[in-house]
């Protein structure tokens, strides 16, 4: 069975389609970069996985394993591993990291029907992964991502994934605004994090971040529809030549 | 044609004013019937009284209350629910404004504190009360502090001699019990700290069981040149008491006050607290929550006033509208003239939880003086979505993930109360009055 089916998927923001008829595959252990222009629609289509509300879906379908993913709550969603690592990671004055991780790592627990983890185990675990994310213990004790630097709130998603263990991992241009060492750190994260029972879908608008995490599928998306599909050489092709190249070869005939 | 409000003290109140506490003083008998003729004469005040503009007493003034309770002395009180984590000092219990030896303890009070009930020192000498007891003749007093003045004989007078620091907390209780009527109460402290004295005192209104009473209180607060007081105000009464509270608080020379309020209980409460800092480099930090939920109404008035040079002031105040609860702000800052060198700020932010929920806040900024720094800010706003969606998006469900967000709202006013198990205390009755206990983590 694939983790990950999108059918046809047509979503409506603000009165405005965003997501016009996008399909794509996932299956389990996999690799999948998803690459297009500002405003593509990528961060669209995360949110749309991970359920934001305001976001229409109009048409189509998403399975996610046996389950209709539409028609869950975000809670539901994440408890049943899906992840979205944000573009534009929240801060949350007044609410401590440590606790909110706590929280989030006991209620998915809790919603699965497993024993929830006391303070002890859950610093126990809370130490191993922030060793694997090189993440100053002390953002701990802060707010969540209240005063964190570009660079530190990306790891921090990350870092969040490696808690929650998720089955799909959704990274938003996680490689957004890092410098070149920021981005290999957070690669390294992620690469550590890769399993035969976890995929990712990895949205980027640079070819870059693919250089660091090597993807098993790179697809294209241009005005809410994946107009491309292709090995990690299709990210190559697309860096020699911009987007300009797939909505002259890739795109439907008469899409502007 | 008065009121059933007012009828019902026109009637019996002149009987119960003979068998008060320190009756037969002629300048307090004479008093007394001052205020209880004033308040008869002009009533409750009107919704076009720009005081009550926010705040309609329509609906109180078709009820009546029983002035007074003579069952006081004898109610039953569950001593458990006295109880406060962090708070194990000397504590004053009240069961509808009237004293109850057998539920305080006032033994071995620390060298440097007097701690009485008003009923207690009216008997003993009044005279020392004198001028504070009589102060708000002179004052605009608005109908429930008339009601006060008239009919409180008792109440707390509490007293720290100058350099005395005063290491455990003072722990004052209003309680109010189930009656098979409806009571008004009235109760009267008064508090001074003489100079470089210290005091922390902890005022609680509680109830041990539903009822509908109406309850005033009037407190004066005098802190001498350098004393320092903190107030920490836990108001839970239960959700149907009415509750009218009047604070007068001075300040001398570099005295300081940390004033800390939690609103969470009540029909109808009404809060207003008046500060006047009258010696130079005086400072006042207000903070406070107030969570009107169901029907209630809770109402907060500061009335900050800046009389000396380099006088400070900072008031912190957050609102939780939930349901149908309504919460109204005022909070007026009047820097004097020649109160040179102010700095005085407040802001007050608001959170509504319901669509049918309603905050009005009136910042008011008025300054007479020069290089004076000021800034004021008021909003009232929604949940912040993308918050919400974060916190949902890591499996935490939409209930806890409000009261999570709720709490984190209200924090910035209760985090810096000093009593670090007094603090987390609060934390937990706010956290139970929110719709979803945060039980996940
Ligand atoms: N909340 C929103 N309200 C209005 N328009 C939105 C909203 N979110 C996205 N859009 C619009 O949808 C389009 C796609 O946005 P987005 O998914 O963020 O693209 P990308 O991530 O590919 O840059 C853009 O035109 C953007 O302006
Ligand atoms: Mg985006």
């Amino acid at each position: 069975m694939n983790l990950l089916t999108i059918e046809n998927l047509h979503v409506r923001v603000a009165g405005k389609d965003i997501l016009k008829g996008l399909s794509l595959t996932l299956g389990a252990g996999e690799v999948h970069a998803v690459m297009g222009p500002n405003g593509a629609g990528k961060s669209t289509l995360g949110y749309v996985l991970a359920g934001r509300e305001g976001y229409e879906v109009t048409a189509g379908s998403v399975r996610f394993l046996d389950r209709d993913l539409l028609t869950m709550a975000p809670e539901e969603r994440a408890a049943a591993g899906v992840f979205l690592a944000f573009q534009y990671p929240v801060e949350i004055p007044g609410v401590n990291n440590t606790y909110f991780l706590r929280a989030a790592v006991n209620a998915q627990r809790k919603a699965r029907g497993e024993e929830e983890l006391d303070s002890v185990q859950f610093l126990k675990m809370v130490r191993e992964k922030l060793k694997v994310m090189q993440l100053s213990p002390d953002l701990l004790n802060r707010a969540v991502n209240e005063g964190f630097s570009g660079g530190e709130k990306k790891r921090n998603e990350i870092f969040q994934m490696a808690l929650l263990e998720p089955k799909l991992a959704i990274l938003d241009e996680t490689d957004s605004g890092l410098d070149i060492d920021a981005l290999k750190q957070v690669a390294e994260g992620v690469n550590a994090q890769r399993d035969p029972q976890r995929s990712f879908l990895v949205i980027t608008h640079y070819q870059r971040l693919l250089d660091y995490i090597e993807p098993d599928f790179v697809h294209v998306l241009a005005d809410g529809r994946i107009v491309e599909s292709g090995d990690k050489e299709l990210a190559k092709k697309l860096e020699a030549h911009g987007y300009a190249w797939v909505a002259e070869s890739g795109e439907p005939a008469g899409a502007a | 044609m008065a009121s059933a409000f007012v009828q019902s003290f026109a009637e019996l109140a002149p009987d119960i004013l003979a068998a008060m506490p320190g009756s037969g003083l002629p300048w307090l008998d004479a008093f007394r019937r001052g205020q209880l003729d004033a308040f008869v004469r002009d009533g409750l005040p009107g919704t076009r009284s720009e005081a009550w503009k926010y705040t309609t007493l329509r609906a109180l003034e078709r009820r009546a209350f029983r002035p007074g309770d003579s069952d006081a002395a004898i109610r039953d009180v569950d001593a458990a629910c006295l109880q406060l984590e962090g708070v194990d000092g000397p504590r004053l219990v009240f069961v509808h404004g009237v004293f109850r030896p057998d539920l305080s303890t006032l033994d071995d009070l620390p060298p440097g504190l007097t701690l009485q009930p008003l009923s207690q020192a009216l008997a003993e000498d009044a005279e020392p009360l004198r001028f504070m007891l009589t102060r708000g003749e002179a004052q605009a007093a608005d109908a429930f502090t008339r009601l006060n003045a008239a009919l409180a004989g008792d109440g707390m007078v509490l007293r720290v001699a100058g350099h005395a620091r005063i290491d455990v907390p003072v722990h004052l209780l209003q309680v109010g019990a189930p009656a098979g009527e409806d009571l008004a109460w009235h109760a009267r402290n008064i508090v001074e700290l003489g100079e470089d004295a210290a005091l922390t005192l902890v005022e609680h209104h509680i109830g041990t069981g539903t009822h509908t009473h109406l309850g005033t209180q009037v407190s004066d607060v005098v802190l001498h040149a350098r004393a320092q007081l903190a107030w920490v105000v836990l108001q839970e009464a239960p959700d149907g008491a009415l509750l009218f509270r009047h604070d007068r608080l001075r300040l001398d020379a570099d005295a300081q006050a940390r004033v800390h309020a939690l609103e969470l209980g009540g029909a109808l409460v009404r809060h207003e607290f008046d500060a006047e800092l009258r010696g130079e480099g005086a400072r006042l930090d207000t903070r406070g929550a107030f969570l009107p939920g169901g029907r209630q109404h809770i109402e907060t008035r500061l009335d900050i006033r800046h009389l000396a040079r380099h006088t400070a002031s900072d008031a912190l105040w957050r609102g939780v509208a939930d349901k149908r609860g309504r919460g109204v702000f005022h909070g007026a800052i009047t820097v004097a003239e020649g109160a040179d060198g102010t700095d005085a700020a407040l802001s007050n932010k608001n959170l509504l939880l319901s669509p049918h929920a309603e905050i009005d806040t009136q910042p008011v900024l008025e300054i007479y003086a020069d290089e004076v720094m000021a800034a004021h800010g008021a909003t009232v706003g929604q949940f912040d979505e993308r918050s919400l969606f974060y916190l949902r998006s890591r499996g935490i469900p939409a209930d806890a993930a409000r009261t999570l967000l709720t709490l984190a709202f209200c924090r910035a006013a209760l985090d810096d109360i000093g009593n670090e198990v007094l603090r987390e205390h609060l934390g937990k009755r706010l956290a139970a009055r929110l719709p979803a206990d945060g039980e996940t983590a």
